[in-house]
């Protein structure tokens, strides 16, 4: 059960200083009843595991680079980082909503069930990787194998995706501004069909990214490899 | 895990501070590697001056003192040696090669972990801040600095098992992942005439490495090379006199960040060792791409 009280306690105009206040302190007030609806945490320093578990309608604002794990298992709170982020941010985020301003490592919202995390730069490997209703918007490329396994939600990427991309995909949806390095296996290139057009015009609202959606090419789940066939040995 | 860090200093105005960097660098990453650890520097006027060759040896029988003695009276030059303990370093106005042979002919059990014009290698085992801080490599001044944390996978730790493996001239290489081709690799190697001193996987990257830089082959293609030939997970950071190198395996799920400005390079495992660094928020930052070889040569 999160602790009642935190012995971090934010200034007049909601700041916290991560070089006075640990990661663990400033998590527990977030978790906290009495938790402040807007935080801003300066000084991160690349410190993992910051602002995970968040479960109110918070706004919280960390302000530089995170390390790993950040925003991780996020429900209803927005979680925006101004600077770069570390392996798996957002990662099982259930909904709220997690922006990062710079470029994200790998595994950025990994298995997630929904929410939605903007990536301003470029995502790394990995992008969405077993993503189960998320949506994800990257403004610049990602990486090799981003959406792998990927169940369900929509991974808009506005510059071009590294090696097979949506490798073992069973329903999420791709929008590719740019190239694709190659695809994964049973992923293909699907027809753009006006309720897709639709959908991508508000994801791309949603993020505040200004692309025209007849700019992508959708890519999903060929449905070749949901069960195993004997003529499809040679796929796996 | 492991943890890597390294830093390239283009300003000469910060070769004063190596060491604090680097040690800066090397906390920071204490967490993803508390078994071992290993640091080299390049330039440092006590422990490599300029215009001597140096020698950095592990399980010397002979303390430091005697050690030079010795080598004194074997080479007819004066030369100097430092008690890292359980690292020794040596130096003396003589060639790399006349030292080394010197060394391996004084103490032929001890294990040589670094030789050559500017590069000093220390090794030890234990928590990575307090042996930086027993080496003094706060200390410590140069062009270029580079450091391992190791959370051992593939062989025993022992300070022999830390990284860097320097096992050519003024060479360091440093890896986090773990290659599982090396085997074979190894085998090809030693029938080509090269020897191994340590069972450790990482040995074999640096000595094909160094096989190709002494075959006239340069850094970034023998990097390109190591690319083709192993198989395995790895984050590498490669350093020579006057070159830098990053190079990552293709699945690229060892971590990986660099920062650059114009006053220097640095490259670690995690922004957490570059955050302190002077500049950085004014930083060109990235996560190096898989399969790619970055390469900083010194101007």
């Amino acid at each position: 059960m999160a602790p009642t009280v935190s012995t971090a306690t934010p200034t007049a105009n909601g700041v916290i200083d991560l070089r006075t206040s640990s990661t663990r302190e400033v998590n527990e007030l977030l978790s906290s009843p009495g938790a402040p609806t807007r935080l801003t945490i300066t000084h991160p320093e690349g410190a993992h595991a910051l602002a995970c578990g968040l479960d109110a309608d918070l706004d919280v604002t960390v302000d530089g680079h995170v390390g790993y794990y950040c925003a991780g298992m996020n429900q209803k709170a927005t979680v925006t980082v101004t600077g770069n982020a570390g392996v798996g941010v957002a990662e099982n985020m259930m909904s709220g909503r997690v922006h990062v301003k710079g470029d994200a490592s790998q595994s950025a919202g990994a298995t997630a069930h929904g929410g939605l995390l903007v990536v301003d730069g470029n995502a790394a490997a990995r992008c969405g990787i077993s993503m189960k209703g998320v949506d994800v918007v990257v403004g610049g490329n990602v990486g090799h194998m981003s959406a792998f396994m990927g169940q369900a939600g929509r991974l808009v990427v506005c510059g071009d995706a590294g090696e097979a991309l949506g490798d073992s995909i069973y329903e999420a949806r791709l929008y590719v501004r740019g190239t694709v390095a190659s695809l994964g296996a049973d992923c293909v290139e699907k027809e753009m069909r006006d309720e897709h057009l639709a959908e991508l015009a508000q994801l791309l609202d949603a993020a505040g990214m200004r692309y025209q959606p007849d700019e992508f090419t959708r890519y999903g789940s060929a449905r070749q490899l949901y069960n195993f066939h004997v003529d499809n040995a040679s796929a796996y | 895990m492991c943890g890597i860090v390294g830093v390239h200093l283009r300003d000469a105005t910060l070769h004063p501070q190596l060491g604090t960097l680097l040690s800066g660098m090397l906390d920071a990453m204490c967490d993803r590697g508390p078994d071992s650890a290993g640091m080299a520097v390049y330039g440092d006027p006590t422990w490599s001056p300029e215009g001597e060759s140096t020698v950095s040896l592990l399980d010397s029988p002979l303390p430091a003192s005697e050690l030079a003695q010795q080598l004194g009276v074997a080479l007819s030059a004066p030369v100097t040696g430092h008690d890292l303990d359980p690292t020794i370093v040596v130096h003396a106005p003589v060639s790399t090669d006349a030292l080394t042979a010197a060394v391996r002919s004084a103490v032929p059990t001890a294990r040589i972990i670094g030789f050559g014009d500017h590069l000093t290698v220390l090794k030890g085992m234990g928590n990575p801040t307090d042996l930086a801080n027993r080496f003094g490599l706060r200390s410590a001044s140069g062009w270029q600095g580079v450091a391992h944390t190791r959370m051992a996978t593939e062989s025993a730790v022992t300070a022999g098992g830390s990284h860097p493996f320097a096992v050519g001239p003024d060479q360091c290489l440093v890896h986090n992942g773990s290659f599982s081709n090396h085997m074979s690799i190894k085998h090809e190697l030693e029938r080509a005439g090269v020897t191994f001193d340590s069972e450790n996987d990482t040995e074999v990257g640096a000595r094909y490495v160094a096989k190709q830089l002494a075959e006239g082959v340069d850094l970034e293609k023998s990097l390109l090379m190591l690319n083709e030939t192993f198989d395995g997970f790895y984050t590498l950071l490669v350093s020579t006199s006057d070159s830098f190198a990053v190079v990552r395996d293709a699945i690229a799920c060892k971590p990986a960040i660099v920062a650059e400005t114009d006053r220097w390079v640095a490259m670690a495992s995690e922004y957490r060792a570059l955050a302190q660094l002077p500049g950085v928020d004014a930083a060109r930052i990235f996560e190096p791409e898989p399969e790619e070889v970055y390469v900083w040569h010194r101007q």
